[in-house]
């Protein structure tokens, strides 16, 4: 094989986004930017009580109303299908079922769509609709000693069980046991989820904001009984997802009233309907029981997670499955349980079961750490496993001791002082903490098609989504690289369904997948052209299907991996807490793109920072109805809330990857919350195991410590 | 009969003038997505929380979703359609491509107005609630990141991609610094 000297490799090495330029002069169009001629607007109506039944929709005043041209409801709406199971495994989202019952399960439960020629006609008229209901109690009584919580299996068994649990704690030197929670936590990209939906010669089209357009495509035509042919959805850019953007109401509003008014149709949330329609991570409530022999090697774990889903579907927040992966013990007890409630149903949120989880576990090891009298990484170090704890199986890659290290030596660890409450600056207390992260590393069946262009260049052509993870740009190094050229000679198109089947953006897979199926189609257009012949005018394609390679992948444990280290500063007389200084060390598979890919480390352990002190969704405890729904009430990390931050990476690809991807995605949160809790502790001796640590939790605790 | 609830006003837009009639309802924000097709200006909260629509009013960052469109009238509005100068970028807006200082992109309009502001409001000597020095006579305090931050407070990113925006504006200061002294 010859190669170009002068053809440096693309991937791994820094390239700024390919659509970045759009994105700095706002030329970039999102979901609601596409201008149509006659488009109406569509605005949701949701429920103001926390269950029961609508008696009636006062449709008439509202008909009435200037620029009205629809009121859809329960009474009127076409009817759509529910009854199926999406690629993801899963039943469509219930509140995307939209108006085939008169039943409300839950406090903004969407009840109407008010469609007119404006958008203030819409909210107006949407606003003054009068909707009836029949009221019920609802049941919102989320606690950890409810006799009717369940396991439920959700992409992973509910209960792992091995060794008599009670027998080994017993025979243990040192035992923690605690309680810890975790709030209702939103996942709110800066892009409100957005459709627009419009019959064009005789196809369904949707202009989205999406995690997956052949998803979305393939849920739309089974609700609306059409050939998934005859529905395209397309979603170029999109202003952030995080686990949230699938199909939800909005898609399905738009589609609706596109249908029964002939004309498009645009359907954007409220920030604050997102609180009830955009999905959310439920609370946890933990229970950690650690067993270890004196030097710290564990002959018990037992991680139980109980999560409220809603009373349409079960929803599962596996925080006990990191214990897994993570450490082994004789007796080695994991399991997640949910309990329904009249609340929205949950869903994914990044790093689903790992971030929650993570703070519970990643906490408990740190205490166990200082019952044992042990530095918390060399604990780690005693009871790192050698294979899958629970499945036996053998690490594709676990690199974890190596971030452990690396981090150890950049954040300066030796020179930690392990007692706690030792170290003061003014009137903060210091303190610095770790912790570690897992997420697991998988690929999902992808087609993709790359052209060989007349002029030289190339277009790949992909459902893929780039929801900022800056797929985009890793999706054009790899085929660079696959083709032989340079990045600049290839074109890539992305978040048009008619591009083909293709993994979403989800479960830190989505750059891996397509590059998996891009590489492919790359190699056999190389094998198909031939040097020094002309290209016709139409160019020639080649195509992939990943489905049969991603299904033959042997079992294994395949995970990232990272440590994460903090230094919090906590003010004595307020009770804030400051983050000070972050570090993420992680090993993640190979790196695509340095540039982006620390943007997303980075964002992870911002993520960590926001869920450790800042996030919390508040319900009203009588009808569930979301209390400060809004950006100023639910609190995210902002810019003064974080100091200079690092993420950096070791040397890890995959070794069963054709490129050695991993996956970015999620690991980048996991453990940061918790290791931001024990750094809390290690400045003030107290222990935080209900997050978000506000400042009232930290003046009280300490109160309480002092009368202790 | 109801008062009549639209008026023709005229908006100056990147230095073009749009004659157009709109529902009093109508803000700034919506007046100029939906009226004038400049949809580079983002809609995150509607709400003034999140800085997403943040334009520049008579050169001062206003978020355009707390402004009505009546009330915009013959003012100089600068979106981030019109911070580049043609085809050249604007350092804060190259400064942001080049370190990174975005993910998805949907705050990024906004933050871009905002930097763009900021840098103004520094150089005008308006302290932040960073500042140490707040007399008047004391001037411009050093923009370190702290102060980049604090004055970039009311712009939410969540993809958090806050390291690299702070690193995008300091590149930005400096390069204006270096400009001047250039020039002087």
């Amino acid at each position: 094989m010859t190669t170009t000297p002068e053809l440096r490799q693309a991937v791994g090495t820094a390239h700024t986004r390919v659509e970045g330029r759009d994105k700095v002069t706002g030329a970039a169009r999102y979901a609601a930017d596409h201008p149509f001629t006659e488009l109406a607007h569509g605005w949701l109506v949701l429920s103001t009580v926390g269950r029961g039944r609508i008696r009636a929709v006062d449709t008439g005043p509202v008909l009435a109303m200037p620029g009205v041209l629809t009121v859809l409801h329960h009474g009127n709406a076409p009817r759509i299908r529910g009854d199926f199971v999406t690629m993801l495994g899963v039943p469509p989202e219930p509140t995307s079922v939209l108006f085939q019952h008169d039943r409300v399960p839950h406090a903004g439960w969407p009840v109407a769509l008010v469609v007119a020629e404006t958008p203030e006609q819409a909210r107006e008229a949407a606003e003054a609709l009068v909707v009836h209901y029949d009221e019920e109690p609802p049941d919102l009584d989320f606690r950890a000693d409810r006799g009717d919580a369940r396991p439920v299996d959700g992409h992973l068994p509910a209960v792992a069980e091995k060794g008599d649990l009670e027998a080994e704690l017993a025979a243990s030197a040192v035992v923690v046991d605690a309680e810890y929670t975790t709030p209702e936590e939103h996942h709110h990209p800066m892009e409100p989820h957005a459709a627009a939906a419009r019959w064009e010669d005789g196809r369904l089209e949707v202009l989205d904001s999406n995690q997956g357009s052949t998803w979305v495509v393939s849920v739309l035509a089974q609700m609306f009984s059409l050939d998934p042919g005859a529905v395209r959805v397309r979603s170029e850019h999109v202003g952030g997802g995080f686990g949230s953007k699938g199909v939800r109401a909005h898609q399905v509003a738009a589609a609706m009233a596109a249908t029964v008014l002939r004309r498009p149709v645009r359907v954007v949330m409220t920030r604050r309907q997102m609180f009830s329609l955009a999905g959310h991570r439920s609370p946890t409530v933990q229970r950690v029981r650690l067993g270890a022999d004196a030097e710290g090697r564990l002959r018990a774990l037992e991680h139980r997670c109980l999560n409220p889903t809603s009373t349409v579907q079960d929803f599962v927040e596996p925080g006990a499955a990191p214990a897994r992966v993570m450490y082994d013990a004789a007796a080695h007890h994991t399991a997640n349980l949910v309990v329904a409630l009249n609340r929205p149903t949950p869903t994914w949120m990044r790093a689903p079961g790992e971030a929650p989880g993570s703070f519970a576990l990643e906490s408990a090891l740190d205490e166990l750490a200082e019952q044992c009298g042990l530095d918390p990484i060399e604990l780690r170090a005693r009871n790192e496993p050698t294979h899958g704890p629970v499945s036996g199986l053998p690490f594709s890659g676990r690199n974890l001791l190596a971030c452990f290290r690396e981090g150890a030596r950049r954040f300066g660890w030796a020179e930690r002082d392990p007692r706690p409450g030792r170290r003061r600056d003014g009137r903060w207390l210091l303190g610095t903490g770790t912790a570690a992260a897992s997420f697991p590393a998988g690929a999902g069946p992808s087609t993709a098609a790359v052209t060989a262009e007349a002029d030289g260049t190339f277009t790949v052509r992909i459902g893929a989504a780039d929801i900022g993870t800056g797929a985009r740009t890793a999706i054009t190094l790899v085929a660079a690289d696959a083709l032989r050229t340079t990045p600049e000679r290839v074109r890539v198109r992305i978040g048009d369904s008619d591009f083909g089947p293709a993994m979403i953006a989800g479960g830190s897979t989505g750059t891996r997948s397509w590059a998996w199926a891009v590489r492919a189609a790359a190699a056999e257009l190389r094998e198909r052209l031939v040097p020094g012949a002309t290209i016709p005018p139409q160019g020639i394609t080649a195509r992939s299907d990943t489905t049969e390679a991603v299904g033959a992948l042997a079992a294994a444990e395949r995970h990232s991996f990272g440590a994460q280290f903090a230094e919090v500063a906590v003010d004595t007389a307020t009770g804030e807490v400051r983050v000070r200084r972050m570090l993420g060390i992680f090993a993640a598979g190979r790196i695509v793109n340095p540039l982006t890919a620390r943007s997303q480390f980075l964002g992870g352990m911002v993520w960590g920072i926001s869920m450790a002190l800042h996030e919390e969704a508040v319900r009203d405890p009588s009808s569930g109805v979301p209390v400060g729904a809004d950006l100023a009430g639910y609190h995210v990390a902002t810019h003064a809330d974080v100091p200079l931050l690092e993420a950096d990476w070791i040397d890890d690809p995959d070794p069963d990857d054709p490129v050695g991807i991993k996956g970015i995605g999620e690991v980048g949160i996991v453990g940061a919350a918790a290791a931001v809790a024990n750094a809390v502790w290690h400045a003030t001796g107290v222990r935080h195991r209900d997050l978000p640590i506000r400042p009232d939790r930290v003046l009280r605790a300490a109160a309480e410590a002092r009368h202790a | 009969m109801a008062a009549p609830t639209f008026s023709a006003i005229t908006l100056h837009v990147n230095g073009e003038k749009h004659t157009l009639t709109v529902d009093h309802r109508t803000t700034l924000l919506d007046a100029l997505r939906e009226r004038l097709d400049l949809t580079g200006t983002k809609k995150g909260c509607d709400q003034g929380q999140c800085g997403a629509c943040t334009v520049l009013v008579d050169g001062r960052r206003t978020v355009s979703c707390l402004q009505l469109a009546v009330a915009a009238e013959d003012r100089e509005i600068t979106t981030v359609e019109g911070i580049a100068d043609g085809e050249r970028l604007h350092p804060v807006q190259q400064a942001f491509l080049d370190l990174d200082g975005f993910q998805c992109g949907y705050c990024t309009p906004g933050q871009i107005c905002s930097a763009v502001a900021v840098l103004r409001e520094h150089a005008a000597g308006w302290p932040s609630a960073a500042t140490a020095d707040v007399r008047p006579e004391a001037g411009p305090p050093p923009l370190t990141d702290e102060e980049i931050r604090e004055r970039m407070s009311g712009n939410l990113c969540r993809c958090g991609a806050y390291v690299s925006i702070v690193q995008a504006v300091a590149r930005a200061a400096a390069s204006g610094q270096q400009a001047e002294e250039a020039a002087a």
